[in-house]
């Protein structure tokens, strides 16, 4: 799976390694790309989604200034742990394309440099996401910090963010 | 973890990884399917074997080199492990509710 293709799976997410610096994450969502730009963009719809309660984080602080230049940063919270994402954006092109650096605070000599595409296709949004990381080690490290809680999927927190919204 | 990147990040060390998937080899068979001179299946076998990918096991007066699965288990694991966190996230946006879809298209475009 290349950066570009529209083969990524709805409902599930393809992830691929390429080389030993990238990695590739790929979905299609049953909604138009402005939508998901949006989504992937503004604070009030990042804090949504983007720090799934499934895996006990919060999102203490969520802040973007949307444009070249600009900088977003995403402050998750476990408890007593804070650890934040922050990155300036690149280049903007609504609602096709989107690159930013994403810089994983206690790592922040590890830049990583992230390329969002959308393709809309009969109904259906095509995201891949290209991270490419600075050298091999940061593709492997710099991100098992923030994971080292269970990954179980519970969709109860979904459900009742559903029914509080409608 | 790093390690078995390291390890596999070179394309001939891949490639010996690859073959050895059908089952364990001597080094000189290795050498002949990938068309490598045989110190240099060597110096990547001991990268591999360092690395826990491979082992060696001694059969009749053969030294065969067969695959470790442990390596590539965590590295499995790990992958997984960040997958789902992507998919946990892409599931939460895909449930932003309907009415969010009918935005006036104006209100969209940036300046």
């Amino acid at each position: 799976m290349k950066a570009g293709t529209r083969e990524a799976p709805v409902g599930d997410t393809a992830m691929e390694l390429v080389g030993d610096q990238d990695i590739i994450i790929a979905r299609a969502f049953r909604a138009p790309a402005r939508l998901i730009y949006e989504a992937w963009t503004k604070p009030e719809f990042v804090r949504r989604w983007w720090a799934p309660k499934s895996h006990g984080v919060e999102l203490a602080e969520c802040t973007a200034d949307v444009r070249v230049g600009g900088e977003y940063r995403y402050l998750m919270r476990r408890g007593e742990d804070e650890y934040g994402f922050r990155g300036t954006y690149q280049e903007l092109t609504p609602h096709t394309k989107l690159v930013y650096t994403q810089i994983f605070e206690p790592f922040p000599d590890a830049a990583v440099l992230v390329t969002v595409t959308l393709a809309e296709v009969g109904g259906l949004t095509h995201l891949v996401s290209h991270e490419r990381y600075p050298s091999p080690e940061a593709r492997a490290g710099a991100l098992e910090a923030g994971m080292e809680h269970g990954m179980r999927e519970t969709m109860d927190q979904l459900d009742a963010l559903l029914a509080s919204l409608t | 973890m790093i390690e078995t990147f390291a390890a596999l990040a070179e394309p001939n060390r891949f490639r010996i990884v690859e073959l050895l998937r059908a089952g364990p080899r001597p080094v000189g068979e290795i050498g002949a399917h990938l068309e490598l001179r045989q110190p240099q299946v060597s110096k990547h076998l001991k990268v591999l074997k360092s690395a826990g990918l491979v082992d060696v096991e001694a059969r009749a007066q053969q030294r065969l080199y067969g695959l470790r699965p442990e390596p590539l288990v965590a590295l499995a694991a790990w992958l997984e492990r960040y997958r789902s966190l992507w998919d946990a996230r892409f599931d939460a946006l895909d449930e932003l509710p309907e009415e969010l879809k009918g935005e006036d298209e104006n209100e969209g475009r940036d300046a």
